[in-house]
């Protein structure tokens, strides 16, 4: 019997005519797709890299490794203020431009402008090569056609994000949609506390989406992170969401909360009421504008959280309690990937509440270790191929989806590509 | 007691401060990951009645980087062992690690 009501077709993923029927995890398992989807999705799809607050001012940059495009790109905030990205490649000889002691590794700074550590080729802030070194021994160099090499980058509510395809078939507001855009004026700008957690995890990316856009596997996963007098009883119950969107490549759940602060003491984790906060943030909310209409849609109370999961390695999870966190997922090869999640607080005016931020900082990463040595567990076991037809029940409607909208982005490429070729 | 890291009133906590006032979250995960369960027990035991009066202390003062905060983020990072798992790494958790990079300070 389910405690929320359902759309009128029955179940969530009737509504949304995803069809239900037994899933393949060909897509997770396949180095043959994983080829296709990093020239259908990752060279054409807007992807976050990070936010404004990074860049605080001009010079300031920082470079994001995307070995999934096989590229480095650097963001830059320029003399005028106007966040760039470019290419992390020196036009001279190809030398990583920008990085600090390890190539392959991501680094952040200030600068007037680009030196490459090689032969000391110079680039002011808009990518413009400004000085090359021994200029009259080059043959018939004009400076001017030897840039360093633009990405569209644009920029939505603080969030950075970039496009490698040579011309974005659509704006960023357009790819984002009015579901994700309906997020606007939420106030980002005054959560800089900021906890910046990053793993690798041995398995496809698709596959620790999943684990964090259904939450049927919570109560059984998850169990001992509360006492039995809390877990036992919400293992009988199962996981409801009471609402579930999709539009586009895109995906939205929102829970209902609780308030910990009501439960009894034998339902709680003791250090939570020494704190005052957990899993789900602190107790006590920060005082914050009104909240953007997108927000809560099933007008749960108490409300827990809205995971917007954006098409796609990139999510935004919008707290109940005042906070929020984002989820990104690099792949590196089909059955890899580098997990990042990070937290943001309102900055802790008192003692008090930092420590408050402290638990549910913890908190994030005991959940977050749990999930992701299962993936490692799923993704051996789905490459043994001996099973290829997975059943999933209404609650994973969003992992339906997401695998979905990869073969469907990999179909409508190789289509292009044929066309292109006729 | 010139090199004392804890305030007067914290002497009890004292002993646990050298081991457990650790500045980052890399450090208190690898001090929980290297310590028996009652060594663990034993800190959390001592710390987790004095807690709210150690918060209430560091209150007095504006956000800083005191040892008796350290030494409160060590709690809440004991307090998993001690109060979920029973031993001090995540159960089932061998071949993950999720590294904090970058984190508030204080």
């Amino acid at each position: 019997m389910s405690r929320y009501p359902k759309p009128p077709e029955g179940s969530w993923t009737a509504h949304y005519g995803l069809g239900t029927a037994p899933v393949s995890y060909e897509d997770s398992i396949s180095p043959e797709f994983y080829e296709l989807e990093r020239k259908a999705v990752f060279e054409r799809a807007w992807l976050n890299v990070g936010r404004v607050e990074q860049l605080p001012r001009s010079g300031s940059y920082f470079t994001k490794e995307l070995a999934v495009a096989r590229t480095s790109v650097v963001v830059v905030r320029g003399q005028d203020g106007e966040i760039r990205a470019f290419h992390n490649i020196c036009r001279h000889r190809g030398n990583k431009l920008v990085w600090t002691d390890f190539p392959r590794q991501e680094t952040a700074g200030a600068c007037r402008q680009f030196v490459c550590k090689y032969h000391g080729w110079r680039y002011d802030l808009d990518g413009t090569l400004s000085f090359v070194q021994q200029e009259e021994e080059f043959f018939d160099l004009d400076k001017s056609d030897f840039g360093l090499v633009p990405v569209h980058c644009e920029v939505w509510e603080g969030f950075i994000f970039v496009n490698l395809a040579r011309e974005p078939a659509q704006s960023l507001k357009e790819f984002l949609g009015p579901m994700i855009t309906a997020l606007e004026g939420y106030p980002f700008h005054l959560m800089t506390e900021r906890w910046f957690y990053r793993g690798p995890v041995a398995a496809n990316w698709k596959l620790y989406m999943d684990a964090f856009q259904e939450f049927y596997h919570a109560p059984v996963l998850h169990a001992r992170q509360a006492p039995a007098e809390w877990s036992v009883p919400a293992q009988r119950a199962g996981f409801e969401a009471p609402y579930y969107k999709i539009e586009g490549p895109h995906r939205v759940v929102s829970t209902a909360g609780i308030r910990p602060w009501e439960l009894k003491e034998e339902q709680r984790k003791p250090m939570e009421a020494v704190t005052h906060s957990g899993l789900f943030g602190p107790w006590e909310k920060p005082d914050l504008p009104a909240m953007p209409p997108g927000l809560n849609p099933s007008k749960a109370d108490p409300w827990g959280l809205d995971s917007f999961q954006i098409w796609p390695n990139f999510v935004i999870l919008i707290w109940g309690q005042g906070w929020y966190l984002t989820y990104h997922y690099w792949p590196t090869a089909f059955n890899a990937h580098v997990f990042e999640g990070t937290l943001y607080f309102v900055p802790a005016r008192t003692p008090r509440e930092r420590i408050a931020h402290e638990m549910s900082a913890t908190a994030f990463k005991e959940f977050g270790l749990q999930d992701a040595n299962t993936l490692e567990a799923t993704q051996t076991m789905l490459e043994s191929r001996a099973v290829s037809r997975f059943p999933l029940m209404d609650q994973e409607v969003l992992c339906r989806h997401l695998h979905q909208v990869a073969v469907e982005w990999v179909n409508d490429y190789q289509v292009e590509k044929e066309g292109a070729e006729v | 007691m010139a090199d004392r890291m804890l305030p007067a009133q914290f002497a009890d906590l004292e002993p646990f401060a050298p081991k457990w006032c650790l500045g980052s979250e890399r450090e208190r995960f690898a001090a929980r990951m290297a310590s028996t369960m009652a060594e663990i027990q034993t800190f959390y035991d001592a710390i987790t009645p004095r807690a709210e009066e150690a918060i209430a202390y560091c209150d007095q003062f504006p956000l800083d980087e005191l040892h008796l905060m350290h030494l409160l983020y060590s709690m809440i990072m004991v307090s998993y062992p001690v109060e979920c798992w029973g031993q001090p790494q995540v159960p089932d958790t061998g071949s993950v690690y999720l590294d904090l990079v970058a984190e508030p300070v204080p």
